[in-house]
């Protein structure tokens, strides 16, 4: 029998060769598999490998400050703490929140929030609960701690604006990115990242957002952080030093907020520098850092008055008689007329079938140059400017300034409207009326400024020069910024004779007696202003309304009324600075605006933009307002 | 028939003093050195602790290791005795499960004995191996040509192989089959027949994947083109690949590999405990143990080539071929050439059933061992010589 399990061994030990052949050469397959993965394939799976464990985090860099021309602060970062829950420390969110409601005010909304909020993320992720902690509450929370398993305190960086509601429109303000925004760069998908939304910071938001800084960590599969590989420190944003005298801006703030819509600009004759530039009413950017209320955010939209809106580079206006300068110059310069030539004034002009009024119901009479600015005749400028032509008239209003935005650094500014036959043509399609040149000629009908373009057409007039306007010098290192400007303008190529026939009817207006703002003329020796009323009509006077004796302004609504207007300059000798106001439906341009425009010069002239001695030092305190308290503390 | 192994009366008897000497030392320390990798990998995966992996598996261990010593002394002819009984009694506890499993919820595939879970799968895995070399050893060469003789062993594989694939556990089901097939193969069985069977094993895979649950069609799927699902089944296989990718020839050095640690990897305690180690140990460490394997299959083939007796010699190529699966199907998987399949590394992953199986198992391999130089008659008596 055992040949036979004989033959049984020899066909076992055969075929467990051959199995174990088999299984060798599987077992190889593995070593060479092994072999492909980690020493032929390494490179790439290490990468891979890195990829997985390393997460590369963006830190946000500080924004840059904003100063004003002393170095005062304009826009600053304040430290802003706010309180995070991390569930996995807490062994009862609810009642971790309930006690920690007890030691500072939490609502109770706020508490079913976050108990949401926390199932929803990941047991290690930190959820806000509160922001914007008091100092005090800071403390209490600190003191409280052991009662608080979870509860982390962490200070960020917020945006504040220490001079609030007084520079709202210049700066504008910043705020959470919205889909619009993203660009790709990773920094704006930073939660709690705010960008510039309007103002300076809008303008500047590239120089103010610094580079960011890059941590690297090592993550678990969860995003766990589990520890710091490396980390580079990004830099802060550029500080952006404004030309703005904050003195003057607030004190030009307190004067339009006696009216109920009003704006101005002063601004530098030669060198284009805007010291004050103000727009009532206004609002906080405060507000906007942080998320704004919908009631909040209503009631600024509705409001009648638009205080969002920065009336002085966004507001249009027709300039009335402050135009009128406009016409002189180019009469002028057309040689239409010589100053000592008269027209007469018998308080209207008939054109066709049309009769155009002037303010005067008697008429002035005999009237030249220096006479029709002083006492601001209309039918001088009707007379004159149907010699003129409206096309000239606008290309002598263009090289003023106006018509064409100034090109200041603000986002959306407008550039009014100078109206030519051409304009006229392709745009509403219609031919240009005589009549309209006689109604543009004293600043009404179709042409609309700005009363920063109002300001930059004073500038020119007073300094012959193709001023425009900035808030910022570029290429100005901080502590220059005070100085003098040297790079000048090139000069408007107008006669100096013209300009000296109408800077001599603006300084009829103001300070020669019976002129229409004689009663607002600066009587400080030295400091004198020249200056141009205008009243705006905003509603068409009917021949019925002229017979019955034409509605005084406070006999008419709010939204009736006339614009006041008021253009000027000081000193009349050597002038230095230009102001424009306008104060909305407020009335006669002397009686309201001129006023203003005195105290305005006045103070500027008193202020001096170009005090020494408050530069460089206070620039870069400014730029380190947090640390630099604490320094005072030590020194 | 119990008189016949008296003492005395039974020439093969090999006496206590001299099974010691024969027990396979050098076997029974390969097996250490390997579980104790497994014990310094799950000290690592627990991030340098010996809580909760290191130390219950060493402990687990120690009993394997008395249990296996304890099969070993055992005179290889009670095993044969035993076989079919074992056989019944596992594919019993197998319908048990499958009927707990019907009223329980999803995949059950143990009993709850109080102190101990046992797994009837697990059982099966020795006692199908025993009772088909049990059956095999009863047949001549001639014999194991005649197909009606070979109906009822392929019966035995089937069956249990059909209760598992129902639990679902598709690792066991193949290991089963597996291992079924080459003691069919190593007793003679022709070639073409495995031939026919495995042309209709293919002709009913598209039968049988409508049985197939979800998941597991999922993970053929998935392993057929893991990028397919970069997040979901595949990201295992994904991420296994990177860690051993990353780990180089060297590796990262001990608890430093950043897959494992940062738990990107999967099951790194259990099934994917290769990929923690050559992450860890790079190349140099994965051959390394792939080698220790490759011994301990060797002294596999080496006793069932030097057994005289069929018994003998079909279960150690049995066993040492479910040993082999475990290892290749395990490592395979985790560097991505089979499906994902739950078939843990043999002594290094944590688990005390499989542990328990492998030990009982090679308890049984050296058993052989002492007692190759029994001859056993086909109808399994000891007086084959006669």
């Amino acid at each position: 029998m055992w040949h036979r399990d004989s033959d049984r061994y020899r066909m076992f030990t055969r075929r467990a060769i051959m199995l174990g052949a088999g299984q060798g050469v599987l077992l190889t397959g593995l070593a060479a598999r092994m072999y492909y993965l980690q020493v032929m394939e390494r490179d790439r799976y290490a990468t891979l490998a890195d990829d997985n464990r390393i997460s590369h985090r963006l830190l946000p860099p500080p924004r840059g400050i904003v100063t004003d021309r002393f170095g005062a602060p304009l826009a600053i970062n304040r430290q802003n703490y706010h309180i995070l829950i991390v569930r996995e420390q807490s062994p009862d969110v609810r009642k971790t929140l309930t006690i920690l409601s007890q030691v500072i005010e939490i609502a109770p909304e706020t508490i079913d929030r976050v108990e949401e909020d926390v199932k929803r993320r990941r047991s290690f992720v930190p959820v806000t609960v509160r922001d914007n902690l008091t100092w005090d509450e800071v403390a209490r929370v600190g003191v409280n701690a052991p009662d608080l398993p979870g509860i982390i305190i962490d200070a960020g960086r917020s945006r504040d604006y220490p001079e609030g509601p007084h520079l709202a429109h210049t700066l504008g303000y910043v705020a959470a990115v919205a889909e619009k925004d993203l660009t790709g760069d990773p920094l704006l998908e930073l939660p709690g990242f705010r960008i510039g939304k309007s103002g300076i910071e809008k303008t500047y938001d590239m120089s103010l957002r610094g580079r960011a800084g890059t941590s690297q960590v090592e993550v678990n599969a969860l995003g766990r952080v589990i520890r710091e590989l490396d980390r580079e420190e990004g830099e802060s944003g550029e500080t952006v030093v404004l030309t703005l005298d904050i003195e003057l801006q607030r004190y030009a703030n307190q004067r339009l907020s006696e009216y109920e819509s009003a704006a101005a600009v002063v601004m530098d004759v030669y060198n284009g520098d805007v010291l004050a530039m103000s727009s009532h009413p206004t609002y906080d950017p405060n507000s906007f850092t942080n998320g704004i209320s919908h009631k909040l955010w209503d009631s600024l939209i509705n409001n009648e008055y638009a205080p969002l809106s920065n009336k002085a580079v966004n507001g249009t206006y027709a300039p009335g008689s402050t135009f009128k300068t406009c016409v002189a110059l180019a009469a002028l310069e057309a040689g239409v007329i010589t100053p000592e030539q008269r027209f007469f004034c018998p308080g209207h002009l008939d054109l066709g079938n049309a009769r155009f009024h002037c303010w005067k119901r008697g008429g002035h009479g005999w009237v030249n140059l220096h006479d029709s600015l002083k006492h601001s005749c209309d039918v001088y400028y009707y007379e004159v400017s149907q010699k003129l032509g409206i096309d000239k008239i606008a290309a002598m209003a263009k090289r003023m300034g106006l018509g064409d935005p100034t090109g200041i650094d603000l986002p959306s500014e407008r550039g009014g409207l100078m109206p030519t036959r051409e304009w006229k043509e392709t745009q509403l399609g219609k031919r240009w009326q005589g009549g309209e040149t006689l109604i543009c000629s004293i600043g009404q009908g179709y042409v609309l400024a700005t009363p920063l373009q109002l300001a930059t057409m004073t500038a020119r007039l007073a300094s012959g020069r193709a001023v425009t306007p900035h808030l910022t010098r570029d290429h100005v290192a901080p502590d220059d910024i005070t100085a003098r400007s040297d790079t000048e303008f090139p000069d408007l190529g107008i006669p100096r004779q013209h300009l000296n026939y109408v800077r001599d009817g603006m300084n009829g207006v103001t300070n020669e007696l019976r002129g229409t703002a004689y009663r607002s003329r600066i009587k400080i020796k030295g400091l004198e202003m020249a200056g141009k009323t205008g009243t705006s009509q905003v509603r068409r006077i009917s021949m019925h309304e002229r017979q019955t004796g034409v509605l005084k302004n406070e006999e008419l609504p709010w939204k009736y009324r006339d614009h006041a207007l008021f253009i000027a300059f000081a000193p009349v000798e050597n002038p230095r600075y230009a102001c424009a106001v306008v104060v909305e439906h407020g009335g006669s341009g002397s009686g309201v605006a001129a006023p203003i425009a005195r105290d305005l010069l006045t103070r500027a002239q008193e202020l001096k933009s170009s005090r020494p001695g408050v530069s460089a030092v206070n620039i870069q305190s400014a730029s380190q307002i947090l640390r630099t308290s604490s320094k005072k503390q030590e020194s | 028939m119990a008189s016949r192994y008296r003492i005395g009366q039974d020439p093969d008897y090999v006496p206590l003093g001299r099974r010691l000497l024969l027990l396979n030392w050098t076997l029974v320390l390969l097996l250490t050195i390997l579980s104790c990798i497994g014990f310094a990998m799950l000290y690592s995966a627990a991030n340098g602790s010996l809580q909760p992996w290191a130390e219950r598996q060493m402990m687990r261990f120690v009993a394997g290791l008395v249990f296996m010593i304890l099969i070993a002394l055992t005179d290889v002819r009670i095993w044969l005795k035993m076989s079919y009984a074992a056989y019944v009694v596992s594919l019993i506890l197998l319908v048990a499960v499958e009927i707990k499993g019907d009223i329980g919820m999803g995949a059950q595939r143990w009993i709850n004995l109080g102190f101990f879970q046992l797994q009837p799968s697990e059982l099966m895995k020795i006692s199908l191996v025993l009772a088909l070399a049990r059956y095999f050893h009863g047949l001549t060469i001639e014999e194991t040509g005649r197909i009606p003789l070979l109906i009822p062993p392929l019966l035995m594989v089937l069956a249990p192989a059909a209760l598992v694939l129902r639990q679902p556990d598709l690792g066991t089901a193949l290991l089963l089959i597996a291992g079924g097939g080459v003691i069919f193969w190593l007793a003679g069985v022709r070639m073409w027949k495995f031939g026919v069977i495995l042309g209709g094993a293919l002709a009913a895979i598209p039968i049988g994947w409508q049985f197939l649950r979800d998941y597991q069609k999922n993970r053929v799927l998935t392993f057929l083109n893991p990028e397919n699902d970069p997040l979901g089944a595949g990201y295992h296989i994904t991420q296994s690949k990177i860690a051993l990718g990353s780990g180089g020839l060297f590796g990262k050095g001990f608890m430093l590999g950043s897959q494992s640690h940062l738990n990107f990897l999967p099951e790194k305690q259990t099934d994917f405990i290769f990929t923690m180690l050559g992450e860890e140990f790079g190349l140099v460490g994965g051959i390394a143990l792939l080698l220790l394997y490759t011994l301990v299959i060797v002294y596999g083939y080496v006793i069932a080539l030097r057994c005289a007796n069929q018994f003998g010699r079909l279960v150690a190529i049995g066993i040492t071929t479910t040993f082999f699966l475990y290892v290749f199907i395990n490592i395979a998987m985790v560097m991505g050439l089979i499906p994902v399949v739950g078939v843990p590394l043999p002594l290094v992953s944590y688990g005390g059933t499989v542990m328990m199986t492998i030990l009982v198992s090679f308890g049984l391999l050296m058993s052989i061992s002492i007692h190759r130089d029994v001859r056993i008659s086909r109808q399994g008596n000891d007086d084959g010589r006669h």
